[in-house]
């Protein structure tokens, strides 16, 4: 139930993306370009999602489980570190040079464009490239406990 | 700034917008999770066992939305850059920015404002603001 569920919400996330215009990245930069001819439609996009989506989040909140019995999985990070803003930063850039951001970039190779093809499978290695350097760090800060003690 | 008049399309957009919202709050009550594309491809590169069906199952949801829509009307036209320099650069980007900073458009931007998260306020804020920028800069700087 839980992978049909899943599977019927990323069409319907995908149809909205599709009927929002995010799956145009030209329209996706006309929003991004303050400077030139702006379209402000994005902006309704983001905010009709908001609008729906508030009330459901605010039920979901209060409730240990989802209704199908799943554990409610909600972030509980509250810290404003350097990597939230750093990342957003690197985030923003690609997504103002190519007007593609995760969700409409992966609903574009369904239509076959390997444009799409192609900043996906970019998209993928920079993913990987994080995880590597995460777990590299991570390595590097616990200290190995010395040889031949037991 | 000048308002495209021409392009803009308030309805459409707002009813996407809706959907997507729609999609969002379904997942949350059903699955218990937030629908955030870069968290749900991330952590089907580090596989964990009882964690993946239901990512591959998104992604192929998401996968087939075009052909989907293309029963009931036309697909709007999609104008992109076919510069492959740029596509990966800036997928580079996008990959590494949206893990580092734990979420992108969706997760931070439509998920977590929703749920009132002061972080994705930040994060979205962040990411748009870099967004604006980048585009004046290639359209109006460099140009």
């Amino acid at each position: 139930m839980l992978t049909l569920s899943a599977f019927f919400c990323g069409l319907l996330f995908g149809l909205g993306l599709i009927l929002g215009g995010m799956t145009n990245p030209a329209k996706v930069q006309a929003f991004l370009d303050l400077g030139g001819a702006w379209d402000p439609s994005l902006a309704l996009v983001m905010g009709g999602a908001i609008l729906v989506a508030s009330g459901a989040f605010a039920v979901a909140k209060n409730r240990p489980r989802s209704l199908l019995g799943a554990p409610m999985q909600l972030p509980s990070a509250r810290d404003l570190e350097p990597r939230l803003i750093g990342g957003s930063v690197l985030f923003g850039a690609g997504w103002g040079l190519a007007g593609f951001c995760p969700g409409p970039a992966i609903v574009t190779l369904g239509t076959g464009a390997p444009a799409a093809g192609l900043f996906v499978c970019a998209m993928l290695v920079g993913m990987l490239a994080f995880e590597g350097l995460d777990q590299f760090l991570k390595r590097a800060r616990t200290p190995r406990p010395a040889a031949g003690v037991r | 700034m000048t308002i495209d008049w021409q392009h803009f399309t308030p309805w459409t957009s707002l009813a996407g917008g809706v959907l997507l919202g729609l999609s969002a709050a379904v997942f949350v009550l059903l699955n218990g999770r937030i629908a955030g594309i870069s968290g749900v491809l991330g952590g089907l590169l580090q596989p964990r066992r009882g964690d993946v069906d239901w990512r591959v199952a998104f992604v192929a949801g998401m996968l087939l939305a075009p052909l989907a829509y293309g029963l009931f009307a036309t697909l709007p036209v999609a104008r992109m850059s076919t510069e492959a320099t740029l596509l990966v650069g800036a997928g580079l980007l996008v990959g590494f920015g949206t893990r580092l900073g734990a979420g992108c458009t969706s997760g931070h931007g439509v998920c977590g404002i929703s749920r009132l998260a002061p972080r994705s306020l930040v994060a979205t804020l962040t990411f748009m603001v870099s967004g604006f920028l980048t585009v004046y800069l290639v359209r109006h700087v460099f140009a």
